[in-house]
């Protein structure tokens, strides 16, 4: 191999596309139709998204016209809270910020030091107010993986006659994800978070929801979407939630991996910490801070090192903000401001995390091998 | 014997001349995009690392493309998933920021009835948020009438939107004018220009375009992508219909899909290059099949100016046929009626409703539209089994009508 070994170890920012779900797509491309036109070719672009459309439905257990094709995991987020014409909206504090920005004044929900909401807050938020409620709450957390117990959640928000919606962007693909089981009544999905093509989503809309459209127009998908149907991504997306059950038994393998990092971080730095490790997590995520050296400086160094990490959510370019996430979570700012997200994926090797763990052990006793978050 | 033509094509495809409802994506274009699903995969905003640097340069090699196609600066382009989003974003962000945050006293946006059901739609949105909304009629020609819109210009008017070129007659509006009465008049100007861009030479700073809506797939460039220019100086503020991560400048939030975002620049970059030339190709195939129709099917009545008008666009009235009917007795031309949105189906054109047209003559169109790929033999063949369909179809109803006459 020419050059420095490169680890990549920001999945859960995006993925490399599969292989199979690459092909696909490049077919798709080749397709010429409109999937609402009458002709032969329109046709044939029609087929290949309700093929699509199916295979998302079988990965949640949905029915087919639950399955609202979106650009991507924000829109969806967007659709349903707008979409949903509740006038009051409760989040979680550890929403991704395509859901904290969806409505103006949404109220927050805190979440204990462990990552997980407070059931017994949300219970009492809903009680305080008669208004027609949605809660939002994201079933795994794309910063430090933890997962929620949305079950019990939809539980609390169904006895105040409330929606559920659940953004499970960082989760589908990585956990087993059936909506009945689940409970939400609306739940986002993005494709490249699972090995699909980057800009296209899908919003999941129980057939009991009555939602208003983002988006306005020619009056694609039922009327909750307009716009011509992006069908190679639909293609990919459909492919990518079809590998999907069977990549699950992957990350058996993924989450012995990443434990195995955990370990051997911590063993290598012991004022160091992992945020979320005590409670039900994806198994590919690791958030741990570094004390005493800032994130972006981490990431920096280990890019130079060839391994690819970040430095919390990717979102507006090169900003980095102490997480909100780990600040709900109790962090203090130092600690917070000091953490860095690994994520795994289906690529993933141990040798990705030999190389990870020799990066990360020579830029901490570069650092000085610093033992308080204060020395930043 | 009904049916029996010399054409000999019965195990080939259809001639495709659908290309206002969907292009077929340039190969150039799918090469460009292909390594950006698998080994160029980054998150463009993970700048961080250099996989997210490597997306995040190729995202704005892109943006320079699709900039440079309509004479912007990069930084005025935001990616969208589609013209669709596109024409949402620039109508109801520019209509809510004015009334939200500056001046609640412009309320007024005027639109034209031959508009996309997307700008038709968001505006009636908007006027059940209280927006006042005019829309303007089009002259016989499908083209709109300067001093109409001089006059519906009012104190309290925001924004205006037409359209650059239709999407059903492709007539193109005179759009430099019309950008210059809206500057001299303090009001904003949209285009979508989701038919026009890389068809015909578009400029934002001639033509005094404050908000411009480009499609991918319009152009040989990918589905699921699309472009809003927003004009910085002086500066136009939209609220976003998607908020949260902050990604293309505040405008559009949203990881950007980095393989769809290349697609649409090399597109551009394709059109701008191949433009002149191609249009002329287009128009000159486009005069000999509107001749060869005309002169073979007695009755052909071209919609829309003729001259004002996109090199790949024909739209044709076949008197006394329905067009749908002709397009199921003639299955080796893909054609439409009009637009492709999924609810277009029942209703006869309302834009060629607009021109004038009764609801027989209206039902008797056909949009044919030429492309990239489109050759003269396709156009030789098109116009042999139009005028084949055309005639098995009137000689049936005349039938019918012989059959009905001597049962009285």
């Amino acid at each position: 191999m020419a050059g420095p070994r490169l680890t990549y170890l920001d999945y859960n920012a995006t993925a490399p596309v599969r292989p199979a779900v690459a092909a696909a797509v490049a077919e798709a491309l080749a397709l010429a139709g409109n999937p609402s036109s009458v002709h032969g070719a329109g046709r044939a672009a029609r087929r290949a998204v309700e093929a699509a459309r199916e295979a998302a439905a079988a990965l949640l257990g949905a029915d087919e016209g639950e399955i609202v094709f979106v650009s991507g995991g924000s829109e969806a987020n967007h659709l349903a809270l707008r979409g949903s014409g509740r006038s009051r909206v409760l989040v979680s504090a550890i929403e991704h910020d395509s859901v904290r920005a969806a409505v103006k004044d949404a109220e927050i929900l805190p979440v204990e030091p462990s990552g997980v909401i407070s059931l017994t807050t949300l219970a009492e938020r809903l009680a305080a107010d008669d208004r027609p409620a949605i809660v939002s709450v994201m079933l795994a957390n794309n910063e430090t993986g933890v997962v929620q117990p949305i079950a019990e959640i939809a539980e609390i928000v169904h006895a105040r006659d409330a929606l559920l919606h659940c953004d499970a962007v960082q989760a589908a693909g990585k956990l087993p994800l059936d909506r009945t089981l689940l409970g939400a009544d609306l739940i986002s999905l993005s494709a490249h978070k699972l090995g699909g093509p980057p800009g296209i989503g899908a919003l999941v809309v129980g057939s009991h929801v009555a939602l208003a459209p983002l988006q306005v127009g020619g009056g694609q998908e039922r009327g909750r979407r307009a716009g011509t149907e992006n069908v190679p991504g639909i293609v990919g997306f459909g492919r990518a939630c079809a590998l999907a059950a069977e990549g699950l038994a992957n990350y058996v393998r993924l989450a012995e991996l990443r434990d195995s990092a955990e370990r051997q971080l911590l063993a290598l730095a012991p004022s160091a910490r992992a945020f979320g490790a005590a409670s039900p997590r994806l198994p590919n995520t690791l958030c741990i801070a570094m004390p005493g050296v800032p994130a972006a400086t981490q990431v920096m160094a280990l890019d130079l090192a060839g391994v690819m990490v970040s430095a919390g959510a990717a979102c507006s370019s090169g900003k980095v903000r102490p997480s909100h996430v780990l600040r709900a979570m109790g962090a203090t700012p130092d600690e917070a401001a000091s953490a860095i997200r690994v994520s795994l994926g289906w690529a993933s090797s141990a040798a990705d995390i030999d190389h990870l763990v020799a990066a990360w052990g020579a830029l901490y006793a570069r650092a000085g091998r610093p033992t308080t978050a204060s020395a930043a | 014997m009904s049916g029996e033509t010399s054409i000999n094509r019965a195990n080939a495809a259809p001639i495709y001349l659908d290309y206002q409802a969907t292009t077929p994506t340039d190969p150039r274009v799918v090469a460009a995009m292909l390594p950006y699903f698998t080994e160029k995969f980054g998150n463009p905003h993970s700048t961080g690392h250099r996989f997210g640097r490597e997306a995040a340069e190729a995202i704005e090699r892109a943006r320079d493309e699709v900039a440079a196609l309509i004479g912007a600066e990069p930084r005025e382009i935001a990616f969208t998933s589609g013209a669709t989003e596109s024409n949402n974003l620039a109508i109801k962000g520019a209509a809510r920021f004015l009334r939200d945050e500056r001046r609640a006293d412009r309320d007024h946006i005027i639109t034209v009835e031959t508009e996309h059901k997307c700008v038709l739609e968001t505006c009636r949105q908007l006027a059940g948020e209280g927006f006042s909304v005019t829309v303007l009629p089009v002259k016989s020609d499908g083209l709109i009438d300067l001093e109409t819109l001089a006059a519906a210009i009012g104190p309290r008017t925001a924004l205006v939107s037409v359209m650059a070129v239709n999407n059903e007659i492709g007539v193109i509006q005179p759009i430099a004018e019309i950008g210059a009465l809206c500057r001299a008049r303090g009001v904003l100007f949209h285009s979508d220009a989701a038919q026009a861009a890389g068809k015909i030479p578009l400029d934002v700073e001639a033509m005094n375009i404050d908000l411009l809506s480009i499609s991918g797939h319009k152009l040989y460039g990918p589905k699921g992508i699309g472009a809003l220019y927003v004009r910085r100086r002086p500066r136009v503020r939209l609220t976003p219909l998607i908020d949260g991560g902050g990604q293309e400048r505040g405008v559009r939030s949203g990881t950007l899909p980095t393989p769809l975002c290349v697609g649409l620049g090399a597109a551009c970059a394709i059109a701008q290059a191949e433009m002149a030339e191609e249009s002329v190709r287009l128009a000159g195939l486009r005069r000999r099949f509107v001749a060869a129709l005309r002169s073979r099917i007695p009755g052909t009545r071209l919609n829309g100016n003729p001259e004002q008008r996109v090199a790949g666009n024909l739209n044709v009235a076949f008197s006394g046929i329905d067009a749908e009917e002709l397009l199921e007795n003639c299955p080796m031309v893909a054609a439409s009626t009009g637009s492709a949105c999924s609810s277009a189906r029942v209703e006869p054109s309302y834009v060629l409703r607009a021109l004038g047209l009764d609801e027989a003559a209206a039902r008797s169109s056909l949009r044919l539209c030429l492309g990239r790929p489109t050759t003269a033999a396709e156009v030789e063949f098109a116009v042999d089994a139009l005028t084949a369909a055309v005639e098995r179809l009137r000689d049936a109803g005349a039938g019918m009508k012989k059959a009905a006459s001597v049962a009285t």
